[in-house]
């Protein structure tokens, strides 16, 4: 056992109300009160649904692009799960070759433009971004709700051109296949053009937020890792995005009237596009994983209460990547007709950019020393992360290395190598992320049990689906393949197998969030014991405004052992020192007074 | 014949195949240490220091710089001797030999067509001389296509418009299979071709007779050439329909818009030769031109058409067999039914 404090015993309910007269939290950001019982039918529900629809609450955004992207989410894993299906048998099952060819063409540009790009920065990172801060809002909050509606419109040309027939280009749109194919291209390309502004918009938003909006003593170096993580995001976003909506608007018009840019016909070339295509969606590649990196950094901390190892070199790594991401789209081209020069050049700034991630997954280990790790559900989905990104970041660097990657390009091996970074680092991260805001989002614990479980399945599932992807890979089976030859079979059935167990660990976790929601034990304020301010100053759920005073931070994002000697600042405005929080009950605000969800109206005094 | 593979690779059938090979196992290897490493310590930490009541206090653990500066500096060392090593290997690969035999390849939805340096074409399969660097020059009549033989680990593009080079020697004879890695479109999965690596005589033998075409009675050549031509990939004859129509039933059915308005030998060669010339209700006009077929190969794929619609008959064969001036005929008089077509 190591050392017991001698805080003073939580304060009594008299003595310091946890809110100042009329701010207590009866309201909450997700709930208002109710229309009388008067009020009947349609007009019931309608004040609500406005209510959501003209928010600008970057909480409420925040929840309505996580609704969104996990309805997108659940459509794409479906169609990969029918992929999978399909390739149980090398012949014919139940889809034809073209109907194939569109269903993973679905399955890669939903994934990828509708759910990973917005994933976590778009629904968490909104939801969470100015709490921590310390801020009310971000920066332009009627700008944040345009850009869930222009998300919105981009996502609806995606489904339009899906229910027009769908699209067999792959999600690379590769030339001159796309500009040939007789599928809904332009639609689709329209999508990712509109969704783009999204992005750009949302990126704009967060860097602003970041350096105009942080609390009174949040300096840089105060700023919670996830924080610095968003704003390397926020950069390649407002970078890169124009570049593919610039791709996507010369593809329409190498199909609408032909201007010969890349249609070797006309004198194009159709490598210039990959060109064009690479630049943006490989520091797009970033754009997904940068965040799940913010992710983990801030489970590593809370979960092991413990100073995050080597803080300042994963905030300057993110920076680092964001900024090496640029350059390396090349090695999407090693055999692509590229000259072997840029090649090469291309090979040198990919290692490069390989050690900075390799440096985090070290610190977030380190992270671990000598603290006291509380193996939740979250922290279990963090761990998981850390094991399956080393295994996509090694694999990242063999089909990196110039000559390996001859033999590896365009096989299994890439497929599994980016699930390994996308699947099992983003969406691990973000389910880990789920598992630790979801109380704060919603004021519901989810269920540690299933969430443990979960965690177990979708690890085992996801390594059998995967893991047996390098093999095919290196063995030589192609992507993209309808059929293959039959020394490939076996291989492709326990990845089908481990595919089911992949979807059945994925539905737990979707059925513990639900269940949750109505079965849920009520979150305290602060329920890991965390240091960073959306825990340690707002209820959960946070107020319309979050905050009732502007928070004073004085000291760093991980200072687990200032918040529990409790010789901390309240944040009170009156210089009180704050409790020690039973991390097992919450945090300070919870302290001495019972949990109210904010579900009810203030009852008359007499009462 | 048999080759060995390994748990992760495919046999090394190419010279340069282990060049490639020893980085990957290198990875490989130093990838396996580093995961269990890594994995190791993650294990142990989240263990040892697991919380076990929540009054657990951790012990406060120091920045360490030379620690850190310990892994900047030992993962950028590891991955410069892989670049360098890829780098070296990556040249050897891509720089074919001056005395490399060349032979251009064309891709096309979908499939692989061999041109030699004496003017002969195969179609699907390359015939090389094994012991002898090979020099592919490849362009692509459509999208892109990309060349992959897993045994010889090489691989690259196909490019409309633009020659791309691959080269290889094979050490041993056997036949390696060709897959095609740039998603072409409908039947992207099955645009194989095969390697076929001989002796140098049967491959001096094999160009003398054209592919070994030459002495082929017509319906025969036809059968030979709806596989070597990649006519199968697209047009089954079995009844299924494929991305284009099935060739049973085909001959003499009704084909509204032809001149004839049914399918005779006329429509066939026009198909061939011009293929959006008619398009079959249903179907897309997708199907590429064959310029190299000859007037001979033609006849073989009309007379291959007849026999599997029951119009061949022992006679049509004789006739087909005999001496080289009726193979001068003129495609119309083959054309002429000599039975009713059957039911």
């Amino acid at each position: 056992m190591s050392t017991v404090t001698t805080a003073p015993a939580p304060a009594k309910t008299s003595a310091a109300p946890a809110h100042p007269p009329g701010h207590e939290p009866v309201h909450n950001y997700l709930l208002e009160p109710g229309p009388g019982p008067d009020v009947k039918g349609f007009a019931r529900v309608w004040p609500t649904v406005k209510a959501w629809a003209t928010t600008v609450d970057h909480k409420r955004i925040g929840v309505m692009y996580l609704f969104t992207v996990s309805v997108f989410f659940a459509i794409a894993g479906c169609a990969a799960l029918l992929v999978r299906a399909e390739l149980m048998n090398p012949d014919m099952d139940f889809l034809t070759a073209d109907e194939y060819n569109r269903m993973f063409t679905l399955h890669g540009v939903m994934m990828v433009f509708l759910f990973i790009v917005p994933s976590i920065p778009a629904s968490l990172g909104n939801f969470a971004l100015p709490i921590m801060l310390g801020a009310k809002d971000v920066a332009f909050p009627k700008l944040n709700l345009m850009s869930y509606y222009i998300f919105l419109a981009g996502a609806s040309l995606a489904v339009y051109a899906i229910l027009s027939g769908g699209i067999d280009t792959g999600w690379t749109f590769y030339t001159p296949y796309s500009d040939t194919t007789n599928t809904a291209v332009l639609p689709m390309t329209m999508a990712v053009f509109v969704a783009g502004f999204a992005s750009i918009l949302t990126g704009i938003n967060f860097i602003v937020t970041i350096h105009k909006m942080r609390a009174p003593g949040l300096t840089w170096n105060r700023l919670p890792l996830f924080i610095w993580a968003l704003y390397a995001v926020s950069i390649v976003q407002v970078l890169a995005t124009p570049v593919i909506g610039i791709t996507m608007v010369l593809l329409a018009m190498e199909r609408l009237v032909g201007i010969g840019i890349f249609d070797p016909a006309l004198g194009g070339d159709p490598v210039l596009f990959q060109h064009f295509f690479w630049f943006y969606s490989h520091p797009a590649v970033y754009i997904m994983i940068l965040p799940a990196f913010g992710v983990i950094s801030e489970l590593m901390g809370t979960f092991s209460r413990q100073r995050v190892f080597g803080y300042r070199a994963i905030a300057l790594s993110s920076v680092a990547i964001a900024m090496l991401g640029f350059l390396v789209w090349g090695h999407h081209m090693f055999v692509s007709g590229q000259s072997p020069l840029s090649s090469i050049v291309f090979s040198v700034i990919t290692f490069l950019i390989g050690v900075p991630s390799g440096i985090k997954i070290l610190n977030w280990v380190a992270t671990m020393y000598k603290g006291s790790v509380w193996l939740t559900a979250a922290m279990l989905y963090s761990l998981a992360f850390i094991f399956l990104f080393t295994i996509g970041g090694l694999t990242g660097i063999m089909v990196g290395a110039l000559a390996v990657d001859i033999h590896l390009h365009d096989t299994y091996f890439v497929v599994a190598h980016f699930h390994y970074v996308m699947m099992g680092g983003t969406v691990f991260a973000m389910i880990g992320a789920l598992f630790y805001w979801w109380p704060k989002m919603f004021g519901r614990m989810m269920s540690e049990t299933w969430g443990r479980i979960s965690a177990g399945v979708t690890f085992f599932g996801f390594n059998m689906t995967f893991f047996t992807q390098f093999i095919l890979g290196s063995q030589g089976m192609p992507r993209r393949y309808f059929t293959y030859l039959p020394e490939y079979h076996d291989l492709h059935q326990v990845s089908t197998v481990g595919s089911w167990f992949l979807g059945l660990g994925l539905l737990m976790v979707l059925f513990n969030m639900i269940w949750s929601l109505f079965k849920g034990k009520p979150a305290p304020g602060n329920p890991w014991g965390a240091a960073t301010l959306e825990w340690t100053h707002t209820t959960s759920p946070p107020d319309h405004h979050n905050f009732h005073r502007t928070p004073l931070v004085t000291h760093g994002p991980y200072d687990y052992d200032v918040l529990f000697s409790g010789d901390g600042y309240g944040g009170d405005g009156a210089g009180t020192p704050a409790p020690v929080p039973n991390p097992e009950v919450g945090g300070p605000q919870e302290m001495g007074k019972s949990v109210d969800l904010g579900l009810s109206q203030p009852k008359p005094k007499h009462d | 014949m048999e080759r060995e593979g390994s748990f992760w690779l495919p046999p090394q059938s190419s010279t340069t195949a282990h060049e490639i090979d020893a980085l990957f196992y290198f990875i490989i290897i130093v990838s396996v240490i580093i995961q269990i490493g890594v994995t190791y310590y993650m294990v142990k930490y989240a263990w040892k220091y697991r919380r076990r009541s929540h009054a657990d206090r951790p012990v406060d653990v120091h920045p360490n710089k030379w620690l850190e500066i310990s892994w900047v500096v030992i993962p950028s060392l590891l991955v410069f001797v892989v670049f360098f090593w890829g780098f070296k290997a990556f040249v050897s690969a891509g720089i074919a030999p001056d005395n490399a035999y060349q032979i251009h390849v064309t891709g096309k939805k979908w499939l692989w067509e061999f041109e030699y340096p004496n003017g002969t074409t195969s179609v699907e399969d390359l015939y090389v001389p094994v012991g002898e660097p090979i020099e592919l020059i490849m362009t692509s009549t459509d999208v892109l296509h990309s060349f992959f033989v897993p045994e010889f680990r090489v691989k690259h593009d196909a490019i409309p418009n633009r020659y791309t080079t691959v080269w290889f020697e094979v050490k041993e004879e056997g036949t390696y299979q060709v897959l095609c890695t740039e998603y072409c479109g409908t039947a992207h999965s099955e645009m194989y071709a095969y390697v076929h690596a001989v002796d140098r005589g049967t491959f001096n033998e094999w160009l003398r007779t054209g592919g070994g075409n030459d002495n082929l009675p017509l319906n025969e050549l036809g059968a030979s050439l709806y596989d070597k031509a990649g006519c199968q990939t697209c047009h089954s004859v079995d009844g299924v329909s494929g991305t284009g129509p099935t060739w049973q039933g085909l001959w003499q059915a009704a084909r509204p818009g032809s001149e004839e308005g049914v399918a005779d030998a006329n429509y066939i060669r026009t198909s061939i030769v011009n293929p959006n010339a008619y398009i079959t209700e249903g179907y897309e006009g997708i199907m590429p031109a064959y310029p190299n077929l000859t007037d001979r190969d033609i006849n073989g794929l009309i007379a291959y058409i007849r026999e599997i619609n029951g119009d061949w008959t022992a006679a049509d064969s004789a006739a087909a067999a005999a001496p080289a001036d009726s193979l001068a005929a003129p495609a119309d008089s083959l054309a002429t039914p000599d039975a009713e077509p059957a039911e």
